[in-house]
């Protein structure tokens, strides 16, 4: 029933009285630094200027909601019974994803003296792999680990070892810091795979801050808080990119003047390729058993046990895929910016991929890419939106729980079709 | 008991069963025999223990006390009550349905009959491994995966749903997927969960033809919990009656019907009049209900 | 020997602290079956609301700590109630029935925005205050350590007993104790006697905020440094005491909280300070995997 004007407002005012008490505290009043001690400072305007918005929100909240309300009541009275509606979205997703497909490939040719623009688009697409690779967990697999960058660490600090200690190079690295981050996927997940999924994120949660821990702690291996430094960086198949010298570099090889962009594109295009590499597994996955079988879990895991599945073999499987992509993803990190320290891995770190799993709508490849790009260019629009970046994705994660649970790109494509008239026995 | 001439051998031998949550036992030293080939039913008042039962027997509960042996015809003697309840279906092949529905509900019906298949295939497929590089092997597997699927579906009247999400399927329908979807398992004993639940006189009709079709033509066994009493005295060779976790009769539906016990159990002590025999119609049974 | 004493002592206020937030854990936990990760958030809300009021009270020449620390107590309590209320307004209540992570993922989200409201308003750097309540008793001393009971610690410890009195009456004497009990047993059935479940919910919120905002006072005044990251750390612990006690229960709560204190005082003295938190969460882990109903919750059978 479409609320009156004066409810409508009796209901705004409500809500800024709310936001008045909430206000007091946090806006209208700070505390500053003043010669070592804190002074107060007021800032009411700002209040004001908060307490009027929450009014006005509301009421257009409010208003907006009685207007859909109507319109589907009428909607319903109108048709009931004809065709449903046709899905929103529909193939447009498929050709978004190709064109920034596109883009993605073309991107270095267009801009390949701008460091910036490769460097930034080097940064999304590491969000774009590790959230690919937490989705695995999450958005398939339904299981909420809280842990990740985990394994992006175990992967990061795995190449850093490897190659400083033992001279190892970035693609011999890489197949065994794959392989560590999943011995510790599966060490995380054989016992704490039988928890429920809000102790499950608990737990993955631990584990990652105990890694973090040892990591700042253990000075003889990790370096303690001071990281690992001069971290050998990728060569092209054995070719350094380096100035001219007496080994074979691969301007050299290739008869092109040395730049340092060599490097730089080299790198983004390595990144490029795993993350390619990385969507073409997922996909092909999700079409074969063990990934019908993870979707399965998603929605109903005791059903799944009384089909003769083992329920942990399962769910160990995508939490050792989704280590291993999170350690491919380490790798890289550590060899690009050929220093790491445990500051990089903290739990904010696991709360951005999830936000980018979550925010990109669990399950949904092209979502997760849509929301590495918000994440790592708000910050580039203005030094203010760097700083209201997490708020946002905070309350982006909010709304989105209440608004479309299953994310934003929710649209589930079955992973198979029947095509009735050939198999109608 | 009665007809010992005519009893097949049993599947299924529950023996001296007891489940206890702290200081209630919900089953109760029960011991029940399910024989092969045939419609088993359970029936009893609510928290007589019958979902308890089942729970037991694919693995979901350790009992208390009491064993639970099914006869395999290829593996032999198998204790169900020390295996998981993954190996209760994988190994044993005994598969169950639930009261409350549980499908895939985001998964198209056919998904749902494919991932109950997930054993046969993910072992042709070498735990996905030869899938992800499009083997002949594995695919030739997926194709016969598919043709048992759409063969379930077409017997089962769901072959157009058959690309719908299973959870936005009518209840009725749904609770055929789930059917579907365990006969897909390949079962040897399947136990059904109150499957005509929620389902109208008509559809719980069709029901009744589908499980008697399943055992003539799939020399299934089936093992029922039912409260409609137009699907139980209709389809059961052998009815077990449940109160308080024991079992206080069994038989043929006919004895079933006349005994005094059961009559006790479900219109109450006092009543002395002998009431008619358990009402043939669904209708006519509920209106039974509602008076008593 | 009295270096042990001392630290009992220390473990015990530490104990009562977690405590009083893990309260907010449990009933949340029990009443709608949901982790509320952003409610450390809320007992660092809580903790700056106290600074303010700290700093605003000196500046009007407000003198006696008692009457002080009174008044902060009162106001942070006010204030951090609301936004308890407001938090589950906004992040749960929209999310009822829905399925189990997703009030969760709410929740994360919650406390990755209060975290960074309090950064944005309050600035990222620590807060320091002057200590309000010095001296203490010498107890005992051994080898020329002297183990000390500070005056803050037994404050602490007497608010602590004060309010766990008072709860355990609220709870179980008066009819929102009894309306909260029938919403943990079964919130569809209290619905149809009438109750208004919601409000009931949003109480039992505003009752944890309120115990997590004492609790932050506390701390505020007993540390003297406070930033926009510590709810983080004393939600897990706090969460981790209201886990080993048995999540749901009461009592549980309050005995997790002071065994995490202990632990965490002694490990840090007797071990190693760096890894007092890997202590911590390794208990966690632990009770998780091999006793999830906790010392004193009951346990939970499997619905199939």
């Amino acid at each position: 029933m479409p609320a009156t004007l004066a409810e409508r407002g009796r209901d705004a005012a409500a809500a800024a009285a709310i936001a008045l008490l909430l206000g007091i505290p946090m806006i209208g009043l700070t505390t500053v630094d003043q010669g070592g001690a804190l002074r107060v400072q007021t800032r009411w305007p700002w209040l004001a200027v908060f307490v009027i918005a929450v009014f006005c929100g509301r009421w257009l909240l409010r208003y907006g909601l009685d207007r859909l309300r109507t319109r589907r009541t009428r909607a319903r009275s109108d048709s009931t019974g004809t065709a449903a509606r046709p899905a929103p979205g529909g193939r447009l997703p498929g050709a978004l994803a190709w064109l920034t497909f596109g883009i993605s490939l073309a991107l270095p040719l267009v801009f390949s003296d701008n460091r910036y623009v490769i460097d930034t688009a080097t940064t999304v697409l590491i969000y774009v792999m590790l959230g690919w690779g937490l989705n695995v967990v999450v958005g398939l697999a339904g299981l909420l680990d809280m842990g990740h960058a985990a394994f992006y660490a175990v992967g990061a600090y795995a190449y850093a070892l490897l190659s400083t200690r033992f001279g190892w190079g970035f693609w011999e690295a890489l197949p065994v810091a794959a392989l560590i981050a999943a011995v510790f996927g599966l060490a995380v997940g054989w016992p704490s795979l039988r928890l429920r999924g809000d102790y499950l994120a608990i737990v993955t949660l631990g584990f990652g801050e105990i890694i973090r821990v040892v990591l700042l702690n253990g000075a003889e291996f990790s370096g303690g808080p001071n990281g690992i430094s001069q971290i050998p960086r990728p060569s092209f198949f054995g070719l350094p990119f380096a100035p001219p010298g007496e080994a074979p570099t691969f301007a050299a090889f290739f008869g092109l003047e040395f730049s340092p962009m060599h490097r730089i594109l080299f790198l983004y295009y390595v990144i490029l390729m795993l993350a390619l590499l990385t969507n073409a597994l997922v996909l092909r996955l999700r079409r074969l058993p063990i990934g019908r079988a993870w979707e399965a879990m998603r929605e109903d895991e005791i059903a799944c046990r009384a089909l003769g599945m083992n329920v942990t073999h399962i769910k160990l499987s995508a939490f050792a895929l989704g280590a291993v992509l999170g350690g491919v993803a380490g790798v890289f990190f550590a060899a690009r910016q050929g220093f790491i320290s445990p500051e990089s891995f903290t739990f904010n770190e696991s709360a951005i991929i999830l936000a980018i799993v979550v925010l990109g709508g669990m399950g949904s490849q092209f979502g997760v890419v849509l929301a590495s790009l918000v994440l790592v260019l708000l910050p580039e629009i203005g030094r203010d939106f760097a700083e209201y970046r997490m708020l946002l994705f905070g309350a982006a994660m909010i709304l989105i729980m209440i608004w479309r649970p299953g994310g934003i790109l929710a649209q589930r494509e079955p992973t198979l079709r029947l095509a009735a008239k050939d198999r109608r026995v | 008991m009665s007809s010992a001439a005519g009893t097949p051998p049993a599947l299924l031998s529950v023996e001296r069963l007891s489940m206890r949550f702290g200081g209630l036992a919900a089953i109760d030293d029960l011991s029940l025999k399910v024989p092969a080939g045939r419609i088993t039913g359970v029936i009893g008042p609510n928290g007589a223990g019958k979902t308890t039962l089942f729970n037991c027997l694919t693995g979901f509960y350790r009992p208390s006390a009491g064993g639970i042996r099914l006869h395999h015809p290829q593996l032999g003697v198998l204790r169900l009550e020390t295996l998981p309840s993954h190996e209760v279906a994988r190994r044993a092949r005994v598969v169950r349905t639930f009261q409350n529905i549980r499908t895939f509900a985001r998964m198209t019906v056919l998904e749902n009959l494919l991932v109950a298949q997930h054993n046969v295939l993910q072992r042709a497929s070498f735990f996905s491994l030869a899938g992800l590089f499009g083997r002949k092997a594995y695919r030739r597997a997926e194709e016969d995966a598919l043709a048992r699927a759409a063969g379930w579906l077409d017997r089962l009247g769901l072959i157009e749903h058959a690309d719908t999400p299973a959870g936005s399927l009518p209840y009725g329908l749904q609770r055929r997927v789930e059917i579907a979807r365990a006969l897909c398992v390949d079962p040897l004993l399947l136990c059904l969960d109150e499957p005509a639940a929620g389902l109208n006189p008509r559809e719980s009709g069709e029901l009744n033809e589908l499980l008697l079709r399943l055992v003539a033509e799939e020399r299934l066994t089936l093992l029922l919990i039912e409260h409609d009493m137009s699907v139980v005295m209709n389809v059961c060779d052998h009815i077990c009656v449940l109160n308080y976790g024991r079992r206080i009769a069994e038989g043929t539906p006919t004895e079933i019907r006349n005994d005094p016990q059961v009559i006790a159990a479900y219109l109450g002590e006092e009543d002395e009049s002998v009431p008619e025999p358990p009402a043939k119609t669904w209708a006519r049974q509920r209106a039974d209900e509602e008076a008593a | 020997m009295a270096l042990a004493l001392q630290q009992l002592i220390n473990g015990l206020t530490l104990g009562a602290v977690y405590g009083l937030i893990a309260i907010g854990y449990t009933m949340v936990y029990g009443i709608i079956g949901m982790i509320n990760f952003a409610h450390g958030d809320i007992y660092m809300v809580s903790a700056f609301i106290a600074v303010t009021g700290f700093t605003l009270l000196a500046a009007f020449g407000v003198h006696s700590v008692a009457l002080a620390l009174f008044v902060v107590l009162a106001l942070a309590v006010l204030f951090t109630s609301v936004y308890g209320w407001a938090v589950e307004r906004v992040a749960y209540r929209p999310l009822r029935g829905s399925a189990r992570l997703v009030p969760l993922i709410s929740s994360i989200g919650m406390s990755i925005f209060l975290q960074n409201l309090v950064q944005l308003t309050q600035g990222a750097r620590v807060k320091p205050i002057p200590p309000m309540i010095t001296g203490g008793v010498d107890l005992l001393t051994v080898d020329g350590f002297t183990a000390r009971l500070s005056y803050s610690q037994i404050l602490i410890v007497l608010v602590t007993v004060a309010l766990l009195a008072a709860f355990t009456w609220l709870i179980q004497r008066t009819s929102f104790g009894r309306r909260q009990r029938a919403c943990e047993q079964d919130r569809t059935m209290t619905a149809l006697l009438g109750i208004d479940v919601d409000r009931t919910i949003s109480l039992t919120f505003m009752l944890g905020a309120a115990l997590a905002a004492v609790a932050g006072v506390l701390v505020t005044m007993y540390y003297g440094v406070i930033d926009f990251y510590i709810g983080f750390v004393a939600g897990i612990k706090a969460f981790t005491a209201a886990v080993l006690g048995g999540i749901g229960s009461l009592p549980g709560a309050m005995l997790g909280g002071l065994i995490i204190g202990l632990i965490e005082a002694f490990w840090s003295n007797y071990l190693s300070a760096e890894y007092k938190d890997v202590a911590t969460f390794s208990i966690l882990i632990l009770v998780l995997l091999f006793r999830p109903s906790g010392l004193l919750g009951r346990p939970e059978v499997e619905k199939v």
